[in-house]
């Protein structure tokens, strides 16, 4: 029990801040992600999906309603195509997998990992720092595709960018980037975890299928099980479709797409059912503020941020206990 | 400086039920090289890494440098630099890439960090390769770019994990002249290996482990005293009939024991140094005396000797 409580206390009486040296190893990774081959590639890929469906989407695109034209760059599919939205929704999981998949145990088996964990740095900066530099790395690459598009819509388009929709895009834009964190802090867990690299990622692979074909299929299955047995009533029926709705929103996937929506279609009111006092103030078809939008998605937000925190959170418990050989 | 460098006092490591080092007591003081031997998962590297706070002990009590590497993890890595047995660089970076971002990570920056890199890299010969990819170097290369990272940081202390495995004799014994070097500057070295002439050339004291308890410790002359009873080994080259030979440095007073090792060769073992005995003895029996020479006590012979009883202890 003494013991115990010493292990408790233990990390509040280290000396020194845990951050010391975040600084060089972030450094360090950050120059290792924008010079490697795999970024190349990564950026090739989305590149072309970036160009190609927002190339498709200007030629959908209905120019006689002026409205959010540039938001409708994003959000414009045409079969058998999807939206450029449509892409990040998996596209986004696939590079932050593909940046930290292998952060940790690649260190392990080019036995640098002792080397490194010999100088006076806590593993805290080691670990954070890898985690910080794949989530800038992604909020660069995003960025750059950001700028690519809202150029490409200003040289096809012809008009510039509202002050909403340059804000409403930037949103989506800081909400891509927390949703590749949870990703990120996932693989890296996977990286802890498995000691061959090509399992850690498989293992990400894996979690994110899951998520992307089966966990509808999983959700509509636990329904029952958590649902009244009868509903008899409007007030249980809106209890069940809530609770479909909640089952619905543990997937990332699925809270990462009604940001989507909620950002850049301002038209689209509620995510839920509508009541009629949600009505109250509203027009219906006009156009929700950006302060409302923000509101409606700032649940959505602060999960996707929570949940980074606890995967990181695990992996970091998991990493500061393993014993470095070699 | 007062206290010892390191001080270890029954220091215990259990993975489970096994049990990797038992009740380790060592003291190791400023400026001694002390050499850690034992035989394979004797529990060497399990030592290292606890002295360096790289893994928790089970129980027992760690002093590096005055300080306890578990609660003062920073001030001990700080000035204690490690060899791991297996070191390992970021291939696709330069020599000088590898040891910049080491140098970082200790603080260091702008001109300090290049006049300690270049420093670094001086003293183990590898400034002409230092913008080549590590993942050009050979084995020999990369030993002694782990040397320059350790030497990074100006260590007070360095803990070497079997540093002249896989070196050619000529590096290996280049190796051994760097940590002599070290030693004249005053640094604290602790080394494990299984070279024991080696090991024997550079350490002022030697620890020999045996299943996780470390059974001998002390300068060689002391071990050879406990192991072998303080033999001297005496080589003899003479020619003449080899019974009347051997019966003559039988007779030789002190002489424990003859074996023929060639036809024209001995090896006689006696307590104290007589070959002026001998040489009179070979004389006295009509043979040809053509050499003499004195065998020093020998860590190998001492290794041997201990892992021989303590087999036979086993077995009986
Ligand atoms: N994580 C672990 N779990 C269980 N047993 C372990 C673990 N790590 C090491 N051991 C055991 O502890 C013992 C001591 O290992 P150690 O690496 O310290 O030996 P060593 O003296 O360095 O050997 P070598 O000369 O081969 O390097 C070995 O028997 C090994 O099997
Ligand atoms: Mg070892």
């Amino acid at each position: 029990m003494l013991k115990l409580l010493d292990s408790w206390r233990r990390p509040t009486e280290r000396e020194g801040s845990p951050w010391i040296g975040l600084g060089a190893v972030l450094f360090k990774e950050m120059a290792d992600h924008l010079t490697g081959a795999r970024m190349r590639i990564l950026e090739l890929l989305i590149v072309i999906t970036a160009v190609g469906t927002v190339y498709t989407a200007l030629q959908n695109l209905n120019r006689n309603n002026s409205e959010f034209l540039y938001l409708r760059l994003f959000t414009t599919a045409q079969d058998p195509l999807p939206s450029f939205v449509g892409f990040l929704g998996f596209l986004v999981p696939l590079i932050a997998i593909a940046l930290a998949f292998d952060a940790v145990n690649s260190e392990f088996n080019r036995r640098t990992l002792s080397r490194i964990l010999a100088q006076p740095v806590y593993r805290d900066a080691f670990l954070f720092g890898k985690f910080l530099s794949c989530l800038l790395t992604l909020a660069i690459v995003f960025a750059a595709i950001w700028l690519l598009i809202f150029g490409l819509g200003i040289v096809s388009l012809g008009v510039p960018p509202t002050a909403e929709e340059t804000g409403r895009a930037l949103l989506f834009l800081i909400a891509t980037v927390f949703y590749g964190g949870i990703w990120i802090s996932l693989a890296l867990l996977f990286s802890i975890l498995f000691r061959s690299p090509a399992t850690a990622a498989l293992a990400a692979i894996a979690v994110w299928l899951f998520f992307t074909v089966f966990w509808n299929i999983v959700a509509g299955l636990l329904l029952p099980v958590f649902a009244p047995q009868q509903v008899t009533n409007l007030l249980d029926l809106i209890a069940v479709w809530e609770l479909q709705l909640a089952l619905e929103r543990i997937s990332p996937i699925r809270l990462f797409a009604e940001i989507a929506v909620i950002l850049l279609r301002p038209a689209e009111r509620s995510l839920g059912i509508i009541l009629p006092i949600q009505l109250d103030r509203a027009l219906l078809g006009a156009p929700l503020p950006l302060d409302q939008s923000l509101l409606l998605i700032w649940p959505h937000l602060t999960s996707l941020i929570a949940a980074t925190f606890l995967l990181f959170a695990v992996g970091y418990v998991i990493f500061q206990r393993q014993e470095i050989r070699a | 400086m007062d206290h010892p460098v390191i001080e270890a006092q029954n220091l215990t490591k259990q993975y489970g039920n096994f049990t990797a080092v038992k009740d380790l007591n060592l003291i190791v003081s400023a400026g001694e090289v002390f050499g850690l031997l034992g035989p394979n998962g004797a529990g060497k590297t399990t030592t290292i890494l606890m002295l360096l706070g790289l893994t928790e002990p089970t129980r027992g009590q760690v002093r590096v440098l005055g300080l306890d590497p578990t609660r003062y993890p920073l001030s001990v890595k700080a000035r204690v630099g490690y060899l791991p047995d297996q070191v390992g660089f970021y291939d696709d970076l330069t020599a000088r890439e590898n040891l910049s971002y080491i140098a970082r990570l200790n603080g260091l920056s702008g001109k300090e960090l290049n006049l300690r890199v270049e420093e670094a890299l001086e003293h183990v010969h590898l400034r002409r390769v230092a913008d080549q990819r590590v993942g050009t170097f050979s084995r020999g290369m990369r030993q002694r770019l782990g040397l320059a990272d350790v030497l990074l940081k100006r260590p007070q202390l360095i803990i070497m994990d079997e540093p002249t495995q896989g070196l050619d004799p000529e590096l290996a014994r280049e190796f051994l002249g760097l940590i002599h070097s070290l030693k004249q500057e005053g640094i604290t070295i602790l080394l494990s290996s299984h070279l024991l002439h080696q090991v024997q050339e550079v350490c002022d004291r030697v620890g020999l482990f045996h299943r996780g308890q470390m059974v001998l410790e002390g300068t060689v002359p002391d071990l050879a005293q406990k192991v072998l009873g303080g033999a001297y080994v005496i080589g003899v080259h003479a020619e003449g009939s080899p019974e009347e030979l051997q019966n003559a440095l039988r007779m030789v007073s002190q002489v424990r024991a003859v074996h023929s090792v060639a036809s024209d060769r001995y090896q006689v073992e006696a307590q104290s140094d007589v070959r002026a005995e001998i040489a009179q003895a070979v004389v006295q029996a009509g043979g040809r005396l053509f050499g003499l020479t004195i065998q020093h006590q020998n860590l190998e012979e001492i290794y041997r000797r201990y892992f021989e009883e303590a087999k036979d202890a086993q077995a009986a």
